[in-house]
């Protein structure tokens, strides 16, 4: 959170200039697209007759109608606690998503049909094929780190050209260089290992960055110290610098373990059968993409949203251990 | 005389142009308390650095325990075992617990069974007077409570001489005289000591010599009696002045 001022201001969604401002503005808003045709036309049958004949009249009742409820809507939150607030707000900006997905016209007993298949296939590919390569991408990382911080010129060498290299490409096009370039070198591989590969090697690149500066974030002071008690390189780093680089690593480790959850999703040109490769083709046959496209959306949120609350757990625990 | 741990000899180190050393000196013997004072810049840090080799020097050699310190040794972590540093800013590990900042040392470096370390640790805690804080964080401690686990942590290497790097400059005042009277007592038990600081009265009550430091050059070396009483050099004079006005 950011700090606040102990001085309260009055709530900006109390201010009458700025509700009648924005009362204004969503009134222009709607009046000039018109929701004449819309289910709100519908609902003020009695007051406008047919939606269609109402003319200027109808556009400006339903205008009216909906910036009122929305203004009134905006005011009452303001009253709400703040822990109330956010969840009203996240509550009704759900409902309108889901009601704009409910506008397409889904067939729900197609998704319910396909969503077993979705989840033992799609979800368990996705999971395995980001959790071996997160891991794969953090020791790549350790290594990378401590040769970008080492004084040997080789290992910076190799190390910088590495992370500048895997950072520059596109990650679509290491999937294809690997899937497609290996194999001319007389190395055949598969389209999953092909893709943790890719996906290993481009975010090893990145978090390369994020572990070195981890480690610098680390005073010299704790270097000087573990030296001076007789610890050597190692130990220093595994009982010292690393433990305390942890904190500092995490959260954007966490942010880049939710990326690459998603950018998994690009290993399904090479044809492996995660969740977007089958949100691609479930729906092919029937033309129902729509389903596919959204269901599988949906379930890409929902495992986003189980890992930022794990991260935000193990970031909690590293919290209480470095305020001490 | 008794038994060399440090020698320095024509000791000099440079930072790009700037000489941080000039042509050092100095010869401690078992036993031996030594104080290095001098006004900030002069070299004191850099010199006591160099002695367990957290700092390199470029000319000169010195040597510990009769190892000679180079940049290609492999032996350097074994005489770092042996030469207890305390830093101006504690440098405790505060992801560890006070205790286990203790028991690091041993049982890491010097293989030492973890009760067994433990065991130790209480005992040197009980010695700084501190051992109710074993299972706390180092930042649950007050500042001087953090130094004398420092001190303790070096002392749980058993090391043959201690360094001390300005350890009560970063202290508030109340705390200084807990942290310089765990250090006396040290003294007392004939633990050879060189430490930097500005603590007059320490030094006038505990050092066998007192070593006057100016850029980079050894300035004055003399015992404590003839340095705050007789100072011949007119730095000496000048810093001495300075120091004890207040």
């Amino acid at each position: 959170m950011l700090f606040p001022d102990t001085v309260e201001g009055d709530k900006l969604v109390h201010k009458p200039l700025f509700v009648a401002g924005l009362f204004a503005a969503v009134f222009l808003l709607f009046f000039t697209i018109d929701l004449t045709g819309t289910i709100f036309g519908d609902l003020l049958r009695p007051a406008i007759g047919d939606p269609a004949q109402s003319g200027l009249y109808g556009r400006f009742a339903v205008a009216l109608v909906v910036s009122i409820l929305f203004v009134v809507n905006i005011v009452l939150i303001g009253f709400l606690p703040l822990g109330a607030q956010i969840a009203v707000v996240w509550v009704e900006l759900l409902i309108l998503f889901l009601s704009f997905f409910y506008t397409f016209d889904l067939s729900f007993s197609f998704i319910a049909q396909k969503l077993p298949f979705l989840i033992t296939q799609g979800v368990v590919t996705t999971l395995y094929v980001s959790a071996i390569s997160i891991f794969i991408a953090s020791i790549i990382a350790i290594i990378g780190a401590v040769a970008k911080l080492s004084t040997n010129g080789f290992a910076y060498a190799i190390a910088s050209f590495y992370t500048s290299f895997f950072r520059g490409l596109p990650l679509l096009m290491q999937v294809y260089l690997i899937y497609l370039g290996l194999p001319q070198l007389g190395f055949v591989v598969d389209a999953v290992p092909a893709g943790i590969l890719a996906l290993s090697l481009c975010y090893g690149a990145y978090m390369t960055e994020i572990f070195r500066a981890g480690i610098q974030s680390i005073d010299r002071g704790q270097w000087e110290a573990s030296r001076s008690i007789g610890f050597g390189f190692s130990l220093t780093m595994r009982k010292v610098i690393l433990p305390q680089a942890l904190p500092v690593i995490i959260p954007p480790t966490g942010n880049q373990f939710i990326a690459m959850l998603k950018d998994s999703s690009l290993v399904s040109v090479i044809g492996v059968w995660e969740l977007m490769f089958l949100a691609r083709t479930l729906g092919q046959k029937t033309f129902q993409h729509m389903e596919m496209l959204i269901t599988v959306a949906l379930i890409y949120w929902m495992m986003s949203i189980c890992l930022e609350l794990i991260q935000s757990r193990i970031e909690k625990h590293y919290g209480k251990r470095t305020s001490k | 005389m008794s038994e060399v741990i440090i020698k320095a000899n024509n000791v000099s180190k440079w930072y790009g142009d700037f000489q941080a050393l000039k042509d050092i000196n100095l010869t401690v013997h078992k036993g031996e308390r030594i104080v290095v004072c001098g006004p900030s810049g002069s070299g004191k840090s850099t010199m006591i650095r160099c002695f367990n080799r957290l700092e390199a020097h470029q000319k000169g050699e010195i040597t510990v325990q009769g190892i000679l310190l180079h940049n290609k040794m492999n032996e350097v972590g074994k005489i770092r075992a042996n030469v207890g540093m305390v830093f101006q800013h504690f440098n405790l590990f505060p992801h560890m617990t006070v205790a286990m900042n203790c028991m690091a040392g041993p049982m890491w470096v010097k293989k030492v069974p973890q009760a067994k370390a433990r065991e130790t640790a209480m005992r040197i805690l009980e010695r700084v007077k501190i051992p109710e804080q074993a299972d706390k964080f180092p930042g649950e401690l007050s500042g001087g409570q953090q130094q004398r686990v420092a001190i303790a942590r070096s002392l749980c290497m058993e090391p043959e001489v201690m360094l001390f790097d300005e350890p009560t400059s970063a202290l508030d005042p109340e705390m200084v005289s807990e942290v310089l009277e765990t250090m006396t007592s040290l003294a007392k038990d004939g633990m050879t000591m060189v430490c930097v600081t500005h603590e007059m009265g320490f030094a006038r009550a505990v050092a066998d010599r007192v070593i006057f430091m100016d850029v980079g050059e050894i300035v004055e070396e003399a015992s404590p009696q003839e340095f705050f009483e007789n100072p011949k050099h007119d730095r000496t004079k000048q810093f001495l002045s300075q120091v004890l006005q207040h």
